[in-house]
Order: structure tokens, then C-alpha cells, then sequence
């Protein structure tokens, strides 16, 4: 798969009404939405600008193992904080405006990966492309429902921790 | 619980409650001192601390405004955080990992030893190990660490045996899970180690020695010790003879008091501890307190750092168990042939998958960084810390203009690493990755620092008081009833984790001071 969120589903958006539906990736960047499974509000960005940056998100930090709502969560994260800081709003629309443009009109719309990754390295060092980076640190990393999907356990003290549980258990050396 | 009066002059003062501090504190106590130790950040017990990265940095950390500047990375990656320490009760003794290591006896003489190093402000310390050996002893004991007084080591974990296999093979032979303030047995009213993890993030079955679960109780079972939590030192005050006669302090409201003293010891780690001094100034000591020397703040020590993450073609889970599960002591010893004096030592470390994300290679991205988070299952960690060189011009200093919440002066953090530093990194970055390839490894990476848990020698101790601040005891050159308890105090860094040295000193510092009192000198 070429990890390419599939956002022609505008359709599905705008019948979201005021919210945003945005759907997961399936293989070869087809949308398989409409499961119910999870569901992103866009509160304060517009519908298009939020669905940009979760493809750009994606393509920040790739991982096939997670559906696009572990990205869409994080975007959520900063659609959130946008509501009372007008600085962080204009910037990530400006930032989608101005990264649509480099991209000839969709960003999204490029269904090579390594083209849109390339878009992103060339506005690497700016504010707008390390906000959305750095949010996905916290926004995507630190969600405790991906954690199981990286092999991650968390917590342990109140299972009595790791001292027959595995601490000790690799058996390949 | 105890309380003393504002008012009560005859107390000594502690300022911190960390592995100097709350050690010192507790120490005086049970020798029968008034203390009262004056901690900055709130009280947070056993089962207050979180499995949880985030949730604990945010619980415990100190997150005050800082400024950072110099060419060392962390000024780049971590421009307001340089440290990565604690305000608690209990200091960063809740956020060690319990490497309990004691100086070799060549670094305390440093100068001696490596000679003259081009842009080092080397110096031997006034103390050795001859001195020191009985303190230590007394401390392990007290700290009830592993492979010392009879008690067994704790067991290797997952990232522990990749280390142990890869160091093997590659020939190296003083390789175990370490010496450790962790139980490996219930001891001192305290359980043994249930391999949780999270050793970062307070522990929370009390197996690691911290002086909130371990030093301070005791201090406080005496009558004699008050611990005041949230009560941030601002300044040292001094009568017109220059002796110090009380601290002023804000609590959690910004409320300002002032406790008088007999004694003061500052113990609020290499940054916050000059800083005090600094602030301190006045009409007589202009350039802050114990500062003739003009060494406060000076000779900022951190530790050489990095470390090495390794991927392999199976799982590791190296966040089950201890976070420093284990140690190759063998590049410890000075051997200036490998192109750099002093040493280092590898010890396993391992974070979670959220702190991976923002350590290994702060602001990658992309697929190779992905890459990295992918494996995470299958990766293998260690540390490598070595001895820096002091340089004068590393310094904490206070900014010109950025004020905290209480209109002082924040730090800055100056550093540039030494050439030295430099050389030293860069082999053990190598050994580090000799050793998990010899183990199998698919994949290497080198992670630059992380912010410092090692400050040391903003306050160094010296024989001459032209060199430093404080004299062999911690006490301040200038000022008699003045000490300095924490890794500020430390001449030079040395290759070891610095704990059990705080330790130590402050046990001995203890001695000395209610020696000083009954004799009528303080």
C-alpha cells in the first residue's frame, strides 16, 4: 500500500454535516469508512484542511499498522487547541493552503507517496510543518489504543508487573 | 509530624530533598540535629506515581523556565529543557534508576592523573578514596545495594541478556546486572523489585531506594526533621558579619516566608544550587554568596552521554523489568591509547514507546524514523555515561531578562562539549554498536543525549579556595555556617552514575556538621 489517505471522500464529509467523518485507509489507499469504528470531529478547522492534515500526518510518520483514525485523533488534538488560539488556526490553513499550492492544487490528491514526502522535506524546517510533527509525537505515539499495535504494554505495577509475566522470557540469544 | 517555628534559629536548613539533601536532612536527624529540609515541589508518595511517561513528566518533573545555550545538542533538540530532573520530595532520587557505583580511586585525581588538558579546568579533588571507602560502605549499606553487604544481584531481564550475549562475545568480561539500590530481597521494610519497569517514573512498589521512601521517614521518626514541601528557596539571607541566618522561601501560593537558621546547606542539584547563591547577592557579597572565587555556576558538568538502540529479527521487550538492567564496566578505566582520558560505562536503559519517539532522534521523521517505531518490540537499549571534562566557560548564569513566577532571574545553561567528550562519544557509540552486533543485531542507531540527569560541579570543591567554592566537608569557602550537599559540590565528574557519591558525601557531610555544632563551631 502506498499509505495514501484517500480524502475524495468529500462526499462523506460534507454529509457529516458540520462534523467530519473521516475514513481509514485499506489496501492501495481505498477508503473502507462507514465501519463506524471511530469518527473525527473537525470542531474548528474546516473539513478539507483537517483531512490534509491527517494525510500529511500519515506521510510524516508512516506506519501500515495503523488505520487513519490513530492520525485523525492527532489532528484532533490540534483542531481542539485551535479553537482559542487564532495564531495556530490561521497556521495550519495557511500551511495546507500553502502546501496544496507547492502541490499543484491537492496535496492529497498525489497518489505518490514519495512525491507528497518530498513536498513535506522541502518545508521541513518551517513552524507550520514542525507543529504538525511535533504534535504527532505526543498525538500519535502517546495514544494508549496504539500501543498494543507496536508491541507496547504500558502500565505493568498493577499487574503485579513483569516478574512472571516475561521479563526474562526471550529465548532466541 | 513535626513542625519548627519560623522564628526557631537554632535549626539547620536544608534546601532539597534529593539524594544529598533528603540523605543530609534525615542524617542530622537521627543524630539528634533540628532540621528542616525545604523542598520545592509538592509531596507525592509510592502510590501517587504513574506507569505512565508523559502523566509522570508532568507529575514530577522540573518544568520551570530555563534558557539553554552553547553547541551541545540538547540547546538544539531541548532548547527550555537542559535537565531532565525532579521537583519532589524526594528529588531525582524518584527518578533514578538506581546505579550505585563508587569512584575509581585514579578520578579522584583527576589532574594528577590526565595532566594538562587543553581547555579542561581539571582539578584533583581535596578528598580520596582512602577517605571515602567507609562512607561508601556505610552508604551502600543504608542504600541497600545489590553485590555489596551480602546481598544478591538482581536478575537479568530481556534487554539485560542481549547486552550480557553481545558483550560476551565481544570479549568483554565485567558484564552483570549491576550494583543496584533496588531490593533483589525485601530489606529495610521494603519489597523486592516486581520487574515493573518505569524505574523513571517513581517507583511504585518501594524496592528503590529513594530518600522519599527510604532516608526521609527516618529523619522524620525522630521528631527532629520537618520536611515542608512547596517551599521554594528564593535567597539566603546573611547579617552584617557575612554568617547566613535564614532562607526566604514562596509556598505553593506565592506566599513569601522567612525561616531562620543556624546552619544552611544547599542541595537543589547543579542548576537550581548556584542559582541560589547567585540570587543570594547583596551590598557585602555583590557577586552572590560563597562566590570570592568567582566559581559559582562554573564548570558545569553533565556526563558524556549517548545512547545505542539496536532492532533485532525477534522480540527483546526491553521496557519489562528494570530500566538499567545491567552494565559492562569495562571501558571504564583510563586508557588514553583509545584516543581520550578517562572512561565510560554501558548500561541498559529502555523507554517506553512514547519517550522513544521523542528521544531517539529528536525530529526525525519520515519512514526511517517509522521504521524505528515499528521495531520497537524488537529493540535492545544502553546508556553509555563517561567522564567530562570541566571547562570553566560551561556555566549556569542568570539571564539578563526571562523572570520566573517569582520575579527571579531564571538559569541558563551553557555547555559545549570538549573535545574530549567528543572522542569519548564517539567510541563508545562504536563499542555500543560492536557489542549489539556481536549479539545479532539487524540494525543500529546512535541517540544523541538526552537532557541531563547528571549535573554536577557548579559548586566544586577544592583544597585552595581560589578553585572552587566549597572545602572537603561542602563547607563554603567564604562563609562558615554555609554548605553546598549535592553533586554541585563534585570537583569532576568521574564515569560513575554520581548517586551513591551524593550519598556518601552527604553522610559524611552530616557527621561533620553535628560534630561542628556539639564543638561549639557552628
Amino acid at each position: 500500500m502506498n499509505g495514501k489517505t484517500d480524502i475524495s471522500r468529500r462526499t462523506v464529509l460534507k454529509a457529516a454535516g458540520a462534523g467530519l467523518i473521516v475514513a481509514g485507509t485499506g489496501a492501495g489507499g481505498l477508503v473502507y469508512g462507514h465501519n463506524d469504528a471511530w469518527a473525527a470531529t473537525a470542531e474548528n478547522l474546516d473539513a478539507d484542511t483537517f483531512a490534509t492534515l491527517v494525510q500529511m500526518s500519515r506521510d510524516t510518520y508512516p506506519h501500515d499498522r495503523l488505520e487513519d483514525k490513530f492520525y485523525a485523533a492527532a489532528v484532533s488534538g490540534l483542531d481542539k487547541a485551535a479553537k482559542d488560539d487564532a495564531a495556530l488556526k490561521t497556521m495550519l490553513t495557511d500551511g495546507v493552503a500553502g502546501l496544496n499550492k507547492a502541490a499543484g492544487g491537492s496535496y492529497s490528491g498525489i497518489t505518490d507517496a514519495d512525491k507528497r514526502v518530498a513536498l513535506l522535506k522541502a518545508m521541513e524546517s518551517d513552524g507550520f510543518f514542525q507543529k504538525v510533527r511535533g504534535n504527532l509525537v505526543t498525538g500519535l505515539y502517546n495514544n494508549k489504543e496504539a500501543w498494543p499495535l507496536f508491541g507496547y504494554e504500558g502500565a505493568s505495577a498493577d499487574k503485579g508487573g513483569y516478574i512472571d509475566r516475561g521479563f526474562d522470557d526471550i529465548s532466541w540469544l | 509530624m513535626t513542625t519548627f517555628d519560623m522564628n526557631d534559629d537554632s535549626v539547620v536548613v536544608v534546601v532539597g530533598s534529593g539524594a544529598g539533601g533528603g540523605t543530609l536532612g534525615a542524617e542530622l536527624a537521627i543524630k539528634g540535629v533540628k532540621t528542616v529540609i525545604l523542598e520545592a515541589g509538592g509531596r507525592h508518595e509510592t502510590d501517587d506515581f504513574q506507569n505512565d511517561e508523559w502523566g509522570s513528566f508532568g507529575q514530577i518533573s522540573w518544568l520551570d523556565k530555563r534558557t539553554t545555550s552553547g553547541s551541545w545538542r540538547v540547546a538544539k533538540d531541548f532548547s527550555g529543557l537542559p535537565a531532565w530532573i525532579v521537583k519532589a520530595v524526594g528529588g531525582s532520587t524518584t527518578h533514578w534508576a538506581g546505579a550505585s557505583l563508587r569512584f575509581q580511586e585514579h578520578e579522584w585525581k583527576a589532574k594528577t592523573t590526565y595532566g594538562d588538558v587543553a581547555g579542561a579546568s581539571l582539578l584533583d579533588w581535596p578528598i580520596d578514596m582512602a577517605e571515602m571507602d567507609p562512607w561508601y560502605a556505610k552508604a551502600e549499606d543504608r542504600m541497600g545495594v545489590t553485590r555489596t553487604n551480602g546481598i544478591p544481584g538482581l536478575p537479568g531481564n530481556n534487554n539485560y541478556k542481549v547486552l550480557e550475549a553481545g558483550a560476551k562475545k565481544l570479549g568483554y568480561k565485567e558484564v552483570h546486572t549491576g550494583r543496584m539500590a533496588i531490593n533483589s530481597e525485601p530489606r529495610d521494610d521494603r519489597a523486592a523489585c516486581l520487574q515493573i519497569g518505569f524505574c523513571f517514573q517513581g517507583c511504585k512498589s518501594g524496592a528503590k531506594w529513594s530518600t522519599l521512601v527510604a532516608e526521609i521517614p527516618k529523619g522524620e521518626a525522630t521528631g527532629n526533621l520537618e520536611v515542608r514541601p512547596n517551599a521554594q528557596v528564593l535567597k539566603i539571607e546573611h547579617d552584617d558579619a557575612g554568617k547566613v541566618t535564614g532562607v526566604l522561601y514562596a509556598d505553593k501560593d506565592g506566599k513569601q516566608h522567612l525561616q531562620k537558621a543556624r546552619v544552611v546547606c544547599v542541595a537543589g542539584n547543579s542548576i537550581e544550587s548556584p542559582r541560589l547563591l547567585l540570587n543570594s547577592a547583596s551590598s557585602k557579597y555583590p557577586d552572590g554568596l560563597a562566590n570570592s572565587s568567582g566559581m559559582v555556576g562554573k564548570n558545569y558538568m553533565r556526563h558524556m552521554t549517548g545512547s545505542v538502540y539496536a532492532v533485532f529479527d525477534k522480540p527483546v521487550h526491553m521496557y519489562r523489568g528494570t530500566t538499567m538492567a545491567g552494565i559492562i564496566t569495562d571501558e571504564s578505566r583510563n586508557d588514553p591509547s583509545r584516543g581520550f582520558v578517562g572512561g565510560y560505562e554501558m548500561e541498559t536503559l529502555a523507554l517506553g514507546l512514547p519517550f522513544m519517539a521523542a528521544f531517539l532522534d529528536p525530529g526525525g521523521w519520515g519512514k526511517d524514523f517509522s521504521w524505528w517505531m515499528d521495531n520497537y518490540e524488537n529493540t535492545a537499549g544502553m546508556w553509555l555515561v563517561g567522564e567530562d571534562m570541566p571547562q570553566e566557560k560551561n556555566a549556569i548564569t542568570l539571564h539578563a531578562t526571562e523572570k520566573d513566577q517569582h520575579g527571579l532571574p531564571v538559569p541558563n545553561v551553557h555547555f559545549d562539549d570538549h573535545e574530549n567528550d567528543i572522542k569519548m562519544r564517539d567510541h563508545a557509540f562504536g563499542q555500543g554498536e560492536a557489542v549489539y552486533k556481536a549479539a545479532g543485531a539487524v540494525k543500529t542507531f546512535r541517540t544523541p543525549p538526552y537532557p541531563s540527569t547528571h549535573n554536577l560541579g557548579t559548586n566544586r570543591m577544592s583544597a585552595d579556595a581560589k578553585d572552587g567554592v566549597v572545602n572537603k566537608h561542602g563547607q563554603t569557602h567564604d562563609i562558615a555556617n554555609l554548605f553546598v550537599s549535592d553533586g554541585s559540590q563534585f570537583t569532576t565528574g568521574a564515569a560513575e552514575n554520581p548517586t551513591l557519591t551524593i550519598v556518601a558525601l552527604a553522610l559524611r557531610q552530616a557527621d561533620f556538621i553535628a560534630g561542628e555544632m556539639s564543638k561549639g563551631n557552628l
